[in-house]
């Protein structure tokens, strides 16, 4: 991994660690996440998995240590994590889907929402400048406003229509989530977090609220997206899948990374023996 | 097949039957004792007088219209507080203005809980307006206090409705890039209202009944024009029977829409 340049990191922790009250979560992990790999994250339930892909966004906040996305420290409570997370997307073991909302809604709300909100701040900027400008000798230019309120809705409109007609779902765009099946809700869910054009993905076990059924079509989904090119870190239980997509596999045990490696190494010769061990109960 | 139904209903049904009729003897028994030992007759055509020869019934306009305004607005007033409180109270507190936020929250729920309404009206009216330098007719004053007293309870139902959504709601919002505010505005709190829709129903209701102690700051509500009605015919009786009545009517109303809303909103909830 030294053949690495430093652009190339998407997610970096240094010294991740994360505790509740004197129970040890995580660590202090150490973990790169390079553009287009796919991390596949297995281990023994407590292991700490989840909560390690939960800090990678800021949704639980570390205890100490330091979160890097794109070289900023999303650790630290001064930088708008809202401002990152619109670039991380993640999709959860209980889909989450906006229970108020209709599908194409559910996809629509944050594009259209961070958008808007931009186009008042430059507005805004744009009023103080010309103001400004009143009282300057040299006038300081504008910044351009190219879009409207509904340009953006009709983008996100159209965004979202194609990510519904990709998963074939195009005539759902109009029902409530809880009139949909488990399967269905997690391809939405995923397609919700891609509308915002993410650059990594997070999986926290997309599949382990399923019914076994409707595994295959939300494990072909993330495939597909993983054959994209998308930079992805998946927790999960299906140990086949995550050999066949995962570049590089994290065995995690009592909140460090015990053991990691690609996938024909590590399953096929694990030298920790606690991957061993988690191995053969699982395989 | 037919028999053996009735006979069946008969055999649920027979203390509610014995029941209802015990009781309706038992009032008519009691409707003609005051019918006959009070001089009904006379004293209903002595209210009749008032009420209608004299234009009591225009008192009673205004009255109806008070309460109704004074309760509607105490609502929308106290829904807007509640939900801001609520709202601060769940706020993660990580930051020392949240935390003096929710302290402040604390504080003043704790002191319109913690204190009769009346009191609350009788103190802002007679205090804390006329301190800020406010000279309030009493009405609006009631709106503003019966709002704020409002605002206390219904931040309690509505902490309740916002944790009786999923948390995951919460958590997705914020995972696609949605700051706190948006997320409670966009989709924690409209989850939340449905949810306690039927209780701020009976919040409402609670609310009709306690604007009968508005006649302490002078304004004229239902109850003040009976109490009136009934201080200037030197006769109370009737005057305070038919407020009953009007009470009774005006809550039963209510609560029929409260079902009805409940209904529409339990079957909205499995829509296809």
């Amino acid at each position: 991994m030294t053949d690495v340049h430093k652009g190339d990191i998407v997610i970096e922790t240094k010294k991740l660690t994360k505790s509740y009250g004197s129970l040890v979560v995580l660590d202090s992990i150490d973990e790169v996440i390079l553009e287009g790999e796919k991390v596949a994250i297995i281990g023994p339930s407590g292991s700490g998995k989840s909560t390690f892909l939960r800090c990678l966004n800021c949704m639980e906040d570390p205890t100490s240590g330091a979160v890097y996305f794109d070289g900023v420290n999303i650790a630290d409570t001064r930088v708008d994590i809202n401002r990152q997370r619109e670039h991380i997307g993640m999709v959860f073991q209980s889909f989450n889907l906006f229970a108020n909302k209709t599908v194409l809604e559910n996809i629509m709300l944050a594009p259209v929402y961070l958008q808007t909100r931009r186009l008042r701040e430059t507005r805004r900027k744009n009023l103080l400048r010309r103001i400004g400008n009143l009282f300057r000798r040299r006038k300081k230019p504008l910044l351009p406003v190219t879009d409207t309120r509904q340009t953006i809705e009709e983008r996100a409109r159209k965004k979202a229509e194609e990510l519904l007609c990709r998963i074939g779902l195009q005539e759902k765009r109009d029902s409530y989530p809880s009139t949909l099946s488990g399967g269905q809700k997690q391809r939405i869910a995923i397609i919700r977090a891609l509308a915002m054009n993410p650059r990594v993905m997070l999986f926290d076990e997309p599949t382990s609220a399923l019914d076994p059924e409707m595994v295959g079509e939300v494990l072909d989904l993330i495939k597909q997206l993983a054959q994209e090119g998308m930079t992805m870190v998946i927790v999960t239980h299906e140990m086949g899948f995550a050999r066949e997509v995962a570049d590089r596999i994290l065995f995690m045990y009592g909140g460090k990374i015990a053991e990691q490696g690609s996938p024909a190494e590590l399953f096929e010769h694990p030298k920790n023996p606690r991957t061993q061990q988690f191995l053969r109960s699982v395989l | 097949m037919n028999e053996a139904k009735k006979k069946g209903f008969l055999r649920r049904h027979w203390i509610d039957i014995l029941t209802v009729t015990v009781l309706a003897v038992l009032l008519c028994l009691l409707a003609y004792a005051i019918y006959e030992r009070f001089q009904f007759a006379k004293k209903w055509d002595l209210f009749l007088e008032y009420f209608v020869e004299n234009r009591g019934y225009n008192r009673l306009l205004t009255g109806l219209q008070n309460t109704a305004i004074i309760a509607v607005a105490g609502l929308l007033i106290g829904f807007v507080i509640g939900t801001l409180i609520a709202v601060i109270k769940v706020i993660p507190p990580y930051r020392k203005p949240t935390r003096y936020a929710q302290k402040f929250c604390t504080f003043y729920v704790a002191i319109f809980r913690g204190t009769p309404i009346v009191v609350q009206l009788l103190v802002g009216y007679y205090i804390l307006f006329p301190i800020m330098g406010l000279t309030l007719p009493p009405v609006t004053a009631c709106v503003v206090m019966f709002g704020l007293n409002s605002g206390a309870y219904i931040s309690e139902i509505m902490r309740g409705g916002i944790n009786s959504v999923d948390a995951g709601q919460l958590e997705a919002a914020r995972a696609v890039g949605l700051p706190f505010s948006a997320s409670m505005r966009k989709i924690v709190v409209p989850q939340a209202f449905k949810n306690i829709l039927p209780t701020m129903g009976n919040e409402f209701i609670a609310l009709v009944k306690e604007t009968a102690v508005v006649g302490y700051v002078g304004a004229v509500d239902i109850t003040k024009c009976f109490q009136d009605l009934g201080s200037n015919s030197y006769e109370y009786m009737i005057p305070y029977l038919v407020m009953a009545l009007i009470y009774i009517v005006i809550v039963a109303t209510i609560a029929f829409f409260v079902k009805w809303m409940e209904r529409r909103l339990s079957r909205s909830d499995r829509r296809a």
